[in-house]
Formats: C-alpha cells, sequence, structure tokens
C-alpha cells in the first residue's frame, strides 16, 4: 500500500480549475520530484499536501489515515521554504527547536536531536546566532535543519535551491541528495528546474496546466516521454521536434517511412553533424555554443522550397564550424520519436518505445 | 552653506515646536497663579508660584473619582480593542479575499461621519439600556470608536510580516493561538505597543461622548474639566489646575513610550 496517496485530488481558484483531480502514489523512502513549467501548479499541490492551500476535492491519505481535512499543524510533515522562512527574533538553535518545544519534547532530548542536526549541516558554530546573521546557504541549511530535527512523515521541499547562487545550487543539491541517503526519508520536492529533478529524483511527476503529464523515474522520462510536451520538457538542450509537413524527407532519414502524419522527435545528441555534402540532410550552421565538454552546433535546415527548421546537434567534439556554413546532417540509427498532432507519443524506435 | 542650512532649518524646527507647546506651558504657568494673576493684564511672567488652585479643585471636586474612572474606560476600552481588533488585522493581513480592501475602506469612512451625527440614536440606547452614566457605556463606545484605526494600524503592521513564517509555524505544529504568541506578537511587538498606546490616549483625551452620556458617576477627567469651564464663569487658574492634573498621567504614559508611538505611527515610511 501507498504510504502517501491522492486520489482526484481538484483545486479551484474562482472558476479556474488549477489542480485538475491529480492521482498518485508515493511509497516510504521514495524522493518524488514534482516539476513543470511556472502555473503548472506543482506548487499549489504541494501546498495541498501539506495542508497550506484548501483541497477542493478529492482525498489525500498519509500512512493510511485521511489528513484531507486535518490542519497543516497535525499533518506531522516538514517543509523547506523557497524564501527559507525562518523566524528573524529566533536564534538558529531555537528556529530549529521551535516544533519541539511545542510538542513539550524533553530539553535534554531536543538539545540532543538539535545538537545532532547541527553537526550534519555544519552549523554547529551558529546556533547562537540570528538568521539576519547567516549567509543564503547557511540559511538554507537552517531551514532544512528545522525539518530534520522533527523526522517527519514526509519532508516537503519547496523550490528550496531557487533563491542560491549557481555555484551553491549544485553544492547543495548534492548535500541534499546524501541527505535523502543517509536518512531514506520520504520526500516530495518541487522545482522548475529540470536538472534537479533528474538528478534528485527517484521517481519525477511531469507537471502540465495542473494535470498530471507523466509520471516515471528519470531515465524513463527521458528515453520515453508519453508525450511531445515531457519530451521537450526534460533534456537541455530541448529535444528537437519537427513537423512532417515541414520537412517530409525527415522520414526517410530516421528510417520510420510509414510514419503517420504528426511530428517527429530526435534528441541533440543523435544529431550527427556531417561535412557539407555528406549526411542525408544538408543545412546552415546558425550558431555555435561551444561548452568546452559540449558542442551545440544549430543548423538551418530547408525544405527546398524557402521554409525549413531549426535541428541543433550537441557532439563531444570541438568544431571549427563558423554561422554560415554548409553542413551535412544525419540521424543515429534507432533514437526517433513519433508523436500525433495532439503531441501524444505514437512510436518510437525500437529499444524506446 | 551646509552649515548655514542646517542652523536655518534648526530655528525652524524649534519655533514650530515652541509654537505648538506654548498653550501647554502657559497652562502648566497659570495652574500656578492665584485667579488675579491669571487675568492680570499684562500677563505675568514671573509670580510666586501657589497651590491655592489645586488645593480648591481637590476640595470642590472628587479627582480620584474621575481619574479611576478615566483609567479604567481607557485602559478596558483599549484591551477590548485589541482583542477585537487583533484576530481582524489578522485575517485580514493573512487570508485576503476579493473584499478585503472594501472592508478596510467602509471601517475608516465610519469615522468620516461627525460623532454627534450619531448621539441621538446612541443617547437612546444607552437610555433604555439602563446605561446612561455608566462605565460600561463608555467603554462600549470608546472601542466602537477606536476600532476602525485599530484594525487599520494593525494590518498594516501584520501585513509586513511574510506569511511564509507563518505557514513554517503552522507545518512547525503551531494552533493559531501558538502561531499569535509565538511568531506574530514577537514580530509585530512595536506594532501591538503603539496601537494599544494611541488608542490609550484617544480614549483618555475622549470628551465628546463623556460629556454627553456620563456626569457624576461614570464621568471622565475631560467631563472634570469642563466642569471647570462654564457654570460660574471663567476660573482660569482653577481650570488650568484641573486640566493639568487630567493631562499629567497621560503624558507621563506618553514620555516614556514615545518610541513605540513614533515607530507606530511612522512605519513603511521608515522601512
Amino acid at each position: 500500500m501507498a504510504y502517501l496517496e491522492l486520489k482526484g485530488v481538484e483545486k479551484f481558484f474562482g472558476s479556474l480549475r488549477a489542480i485538475k483531480g491529480v492521482n498518485l502514489q508515493i511509497q516510504k523512502g521514495e524522493f518524488v520530484v514534482f516539476v513543470g513549467p511556472s502555473g503548472c501548479g506543482k506548487s499549489t499541490l504541494l501546498h495541498m499536501i501539506a495542508g497550506l492551500t484548501e483541497i477542493d476535492g478529492g482525498t489525500i491519505e498519509l500512512d493510511g489515515r485521511d489528513i484531507t481535512r486535518l490542519p497543516s499543524s497535525k499533518r506531522d510533515l516538514a517543509m523547506v521554504f523557497q524564501s527559507y522562512a525562518l523566524y528573524p527574533h529566533m536564534s538558529v538553535f531555537d528556529n530549529m527547536s521551535f516544533a519541539l518545544r511545542l510538542a513539550n519534547v524533553d530539553k535534554k532530548l531536543i538539545q540532543e536531536k538539535v545538537g545532532r542536526a547541527a553537526e550534519i549541516l555544519n552549523l554547529t558554530q551558529y546556533l547562537q546566532r540570528t538568521p539576519k546573521e547567516l549567509s543564503g546557504g547557511q540559511r538554507q541549511r537552517v531551514a532544512i535543519g528545522r525539518a530534520i530535527v522533527r523526522a517527519p512523515k514526509v519532508f516537503l521541499f519547496d523550490e528550496p535551491l531557487s533563491n542560491l547562487d549557481a555555484a551553491l545550487r549544485g553544492q547543495t543539491r548534492v548535500e541534499i541528495a546524501k541527505l535523502h541517503r543517509d536518512l531514506g526519508a520520504t520526500t516530495i520536492y518541487v522545482t522548475h528546474d529540470q536538472v534537479e529533478a533528474m538528478t534528485l529524483a527517484d521517481r519525477v511527476v511531469v507537471l502540465r496546466d495542473g494535470a498530471i503529464e507523466q509520471v516515471g523515474s528519470p531515465l524513463e522520462l527521458y528515453d520515453r516521454p508519453a508525450n511531445q510536451f515531457v519530451a521537450q520538457f526534460i533534456g537541455t538542450p530541448q529535444m528537437n521536434v519537427v513537423d512532417t509537413a515541414k520537412l517530409p524527407a525527415l522520414r526517410e532519414v530516421v528510417g520510420a517511412a510509414h510514419a503517420p502524419d504528426g511530428f517527429i522527435g530526435v534528441r541533440p545528441e543523435n544529431v550527427l553533424v556531417r561535412a557539407a555534402g555528406s549526411g542525408r540532410l544538408s543545412g546552415r550552421v546558425e550558431l555555435v555554443e561551444s561548452l568546452g565538454a559540449d558542442t551545440l552546433i544549430y543548423a538551418h535546415v530547408g525544405n527546398g522550397n524557402g521554409a525549413g527548421v531549426q535541428i541543433v546537434a550537441r557532439q563531444a567534439e570541438r568544431t571549427t564550424l563558423h554561422p554560415g556554413d554548409p553542413v551535412g546532417l544525419d540521424i543515429a540509427p534507432a533514437s526517433f520519436h513519433l508523436f500525433d498532432r495532439q503531441g501524444r507519443t505514437v512510436g518510437a524506435s525500437a529499444g524506446r518505445a | 552653506m551646509k552649515h548655514l542650512a542646517l542652523i536655518v532649518r534648526t530655528l525652524a524646527a524649534w519655533s514650530i515646536t515652541l509654537l505648538i507647546v506654548f498653550p501647554l506651558i502657559w497652562l502648566v504657568i497659570t495652574a500656578f497663579k492665584t485667579e488675579q494673576q491669571a487675568i492680570a493684564i499684562p500677563p505675568q511672567l514671573f509670580f510666586t508660584p501657589t497651590m491655592e488652585s489645586f488645593h480648591e479643585v481637590d476640595e470642590r471636586s472628587d479627582y480620584f473619582l474621575f481619574a479611576k474612572n478615566s483609567v479604567i474606560t481607557s485602559v478596558v476600552s483599549t484591551l477590548l480593542g485589541l482583542l477585537i481588533a487583533a484576530p481582524a488585522a489578522y485575517s485580514m493581513a493573512f487570508f485576503r479575499t476579493k473584499r478585503t480592501r472594501d472592508i478596510l475602506m467602509w471601517m475608516l469612512s465610519t469615522k468620516m461621519m461627525p460623532a454627534v451625527g450619531a448621539l441621538v440614536p446612541i443617547y437612546v440606547m444607552a437610555q433604555t439600556a439602563g446605561l446612561l452614566d455608566s462605565l460600561t457605556a463608555l467603554i462600549i463606545v470608546f472601542t466602537l470608536s477606536n476600532l476602525p484605526i485599530m484594525v487599520w494600524m494593525l494590518y498594516s503592521g501584520f501585513k509586513d510580516i511574510p506569511p511564509d513564517i507563518l505557514e513554517a509555524a503552522r507545518m512547525d505544529g503551531a494552533s493559531i493561538w501558538g502561531e499569535f504568541l509565538h511568531v506574530i506578537r514577537p514580530l509585530a511587538m512595536g506594532t501591538l505597543a503603539s496601537t494599544g498606546l494611541l488608542c490609550l490616549v484617544l480614549s483618555w483625551n475622549e470628551a465628546f461622548w463623556s460629556l454627553n452620556l456620563s456626569s457624576a458617576k461614570a464621568g471622565t477627567l475631560a467631563t472634570l474639566i469642563a466642569s471647570y469651564s462654564s457654570p460660574e464663569g471663567l476660573f482660569w487658574a482653577k481650570l488650568s489646575a484641573a486640566s493639568l492634573m487630567a493631562i499629567a498621567p497621560i503624558v507621563v504614559v506618553g514620555w516614556f513610550s514615545q518610541k513605540q508611538l513614533v515607530q507606530g505611527l511612522t512605519f513603511g515610511a521608515v522601512k
């Protein structure tokens, strides 16, 4: 049986149906990431699980108990906020021990628990400071510490890294992953950053417009997206998705000559750059992005009657190509996805469907 | 040049302050004069101070009864007001709806109507309820007339608290009361204090309703002062002595709490 189960959960803002009957099962100890573009309802869904936003329909069960109407204070969940939401008038120690003090936990036990959490998070020397005197990364760790100390049933993270600079974000991401491995706590993590989703999650839930698009492990989503939206949302740079009407030749090239009318998707790493004249497609380089380890080549491929499409290739080798240079392109064998006009996946090369 | 500007500004500030404080200073001086000295032309700035007027006031009326009434009405109405206004401001600041702004404006609009417009209905209600010349009537009226200001002040103070912090407290297991006690109260202490103080002062100064709804039994110090002005012509020295005795307690309270008062009335402007 699932540890946390959402059944037909709905939310309305006025007449807007913000969350459209979400069903989801989360197992004990799982690290689940909600990901999606802004406005997709991922934060709203998290707040509904937390009890901070009222639920208009459906039920939520936690550990065999219906918590749909239970106030946040009684749900036994801990949340790490994007803004950290530390109590500005309390010391770090008081921040971290607040929940335990409210629950009248024995003073000695509080000391011990906070001490241990502070040690894990490298906060021991800051316990007597106030949040104002800490850096952003340290505040983030206090917020995490506040959650750990309580040993709640589920940890909720609401875009916890988006206020940190890039270097610190990467480092904290690794720390959160390590923390989850050590504590084994059930975690729901909301982010709009698909790299965070891919690196942290056991399972990723992709949301759009208040509905789940797909649930699966990071590599499942990458290799077998359920639709065009997921295919393009996961992976940087985005998967090339080409309208077959705009570039009919592509059908033959990928080896799906009888593909129905719709879209063909190919990941950038499966687009192979050839010398001009060779390769089954020919185009013109529009832009080269040299990232060091990776090189991205954006090419315009014409269809013979003036129009055309842009295709991105990603390769590990560096290139001497410049914008304007003619270039040949090929598609790696067995590496395509087929979508119908509605964007649903209708087929893929063998081994990917 | 900069130096000169500073001097001019300082002088201007002092003259304006003097202009405002002068009546109060004159009141204090007059309270220590005899009736003859008080009306002497030209006015006397140097004289031998006397406590004569204070003795007479003390003999003629029961100062402590009026003072007690003032303390009771202002303190009780302030506490009662905070008790009603704090939850109201809390829900308006943290659970906004489409109509929150309208309700706030409506509350403020009740202060636009001159009090005299409501005099007859309220007088009749007090009479029917048998509450004329009672502390209860004054407390109710003081509380109600201060409520709009209290809700507004607390609302603007609470609004400065990030709602995330309250949500965090809720997640940490705090009930609504716990949230208020452990998070809002410490973070909005300045707002709560200044709101309370302002309403204390307003209730203490309130004259219109205490004159109209009370007399000998429930009268506040405002009624006491008024009783020295009309019936027997103007006795400036005694009137001043009574006034000084009436305002002294609240001036002392104000002096000690000026920091909170200034903070409460200027928030937003400073931050």
